[in-house]
């Protein structure tokens, strides 16, 4: 019988790096991803689903998630992991799984949801509130009228700011695609104070 | 760095970064608290649905071993609290909980209904497993009732150790049953009689001077003079014998 060909007498894995990491661990890694990302994944939430609530929602879900799925991972795994790309896939699959049964349950209209006015944010700061607010509901209502997938791409480019690349992997499609979804998106979003063109409000879009 | 990122819109888009709810981590972690109680000191952990696990601190080696247990079980991160929610010292003093919020989303809807009908056992009181499965409309799933009892996420809060089997013995506990004796003592429940009269075949016991007839796990029979009490092979035979069923522990059977 040949002699199984050990790799020479360096140390094995680490007896930490073997099985899923301690809690304390995960929980550190946990909170600082928390940290980091929070604001730019509760951005891209309220981007999709266009209501405040429902944007909290879906990042509290998400991190739920995100932290279940940490406790399964070991040292490698963690060491590996770009929190930003990954949250955001999970954000992503989270929200459609959410489209999908909401569009099971009936009367649910999701661009019921584009006349309406988000209340002020009470952490905004004023300035930023001051500064083109009319535009930025603008603009936050087009996005809202753009078909899933372009909308999904739009918002992990420049809300998310992840490279094409990764985009790419969140959507599971070739970077070509996301970059056509990007410009097409792009293209049916009005510039940014210009003329109202063919806008249909819909029935119940416009004020009576 | 792609033509489409120079346009005014994708510029705009990327000034659209808004700030988190400054209480998102409320809806995501737990908080944990210690508390003493007259029998048993717990560990309590509750998010802003309520309270969603009870461990008897005699049970588990420190709040990082209860904190690790939890996070796992429950797949959530786990803080220590600057106090534990309020009324818990209380309820667990007085040994009723019904004013408590409790969060038992990840429980079935069966688990559920069995937990709510043993909140509503008093303390210093038994009822049977069937009891409390007439309770819930299911007065044949007393088996499924154990089960979901011995799978109580709370115990000690919503009482489980308050049921015991129809026969008078104590039946299992998720902590054993002598934590389950040591419970119903600290409320001055006798287990030893409720254990001797059904032994004796009083599978349902009168109280002679108020022609009331309880299950033997009631608190009446524990009040009733021993002279006045009176056992029943069946329900039937109480009824004939002019005594009429206990609006308290509501008798069951025959």
């Amino acid at each position: 019988m040949p002699t199984e060909v050990r790799s020479p007498a360096g140390p094995l894995l680490p007896p930490k790096a073997i099985g899923p990491a301690p809690i304390a661990d995960i929980d550190a890694v946990f909170m600082s991803m928390f940290e980091e990302q929070r604001d730019r994944l509760y951005s891209s939430a309220l981007r999709l689903t266009g209501r405040p609530a429902d944007a909290e929602d879906l990042t509290a879900e998400t991190f739920l998630r995100a932290y279940r799925s940490l406790c399964s991972f070991d040292y490698e795994r963690l060491d590996t992991l770009q929190p930003r790309a990954w949250l955001s896939a999970i954000l992503v699959n989270e929200w459609r799984n959410q489209l999908r049964t909401a569009s099971r349950r009936p009367a649910t209209v999701s661009s019921a949801a584009v006349g309406t006015p988000e209340p002020a944010d009470p952490d905004a700061g004023v300035e930023e509130r001051a500064e083109g607010s009319d535009d930025r509901r603008e603009l936050a209502g087009m996005l809202l009228e753009l078909p899933e997938r372009q909308r999904v791409a739009v918002v992990l480019r420049y809300v998310v700011d992840l490279p094409i690349a990764q985009i790419a992997e969140v959507m599971g499609c070739p970077s070509g695609t996301v970059k056509s979804h990007i410009s097409r998106g792009l293209d049916r979003l009005r510039p940014i104070g210009g003329p109202a063109v063919g806008r249909d409000p819909g029935p119940e879009g416009g004020p009576r | 760095m792609t033509d489409d990122d120079d346009r005014p819109v994708a510029g705009a888009l990327s000034r659209m970064v808004e700030r988190a709810p400054a209480d998102l981590m409320d809806r995501i972690a737990a908080q944990w608290a210690y508390v003493e109680g007259p029998v048993e000191d717990v560990y309590v952990a509750f998010t802003t649905d309520g309270i969603s696990s009870v461990v008897p601190a005699s049970t588990v080696s420190g709040a990082e071993v209860f904190a690790a247990e939890f996070s796992r079980r429950f797949g959530r991160p786990l803080f220590r609290a600057a106090r534990p929610p309020a009324g818990v010292e209380q309820a667990l003093r007085s040994g009723r909980a019904t004013g408590l919020r409790f969060d038992l989303h990840d429980l079935t809807t069966f688990e559920q209904a069995v937990l709510a009908a043993a909140l509503q056992i008093p303390p210093g009181e038994l009822r049977p497993y069937a009891w409390v499965a007439g309770q819930i409309d299911r007065p044949r799933a007393v088996r499924a009732v154990g089960t979901a009892l011995g799978n109580n996420p709370v115990p000690v809060l919503i009482p489980c150790h308050r049921v015991i089997r129809s026969d008078g013995k104590l039946g299992q506990y998720g902590f054993g049953q002598e934590m389950k004796r040591r419970l119903l003592d600290g409320e001055g429940v006798d287990v030893d009689l409720v254990e001797a009269m059904v032994r004796g075949g009083a599978h349902y016991v009168g109280d002679a001077s108020t022609r009331v007839v309880c299950m033997p796990t009631c608190h009446r029979v524990q009040a009733t003079a021993d002279g006045d009490r009176q056992a029943f092979a069946s329900l039937d035979e109480a009824r004939r014998g002019g005594f009429r069923p206990c609006s308290d522990c509501r008798p069951v059977g025959r």
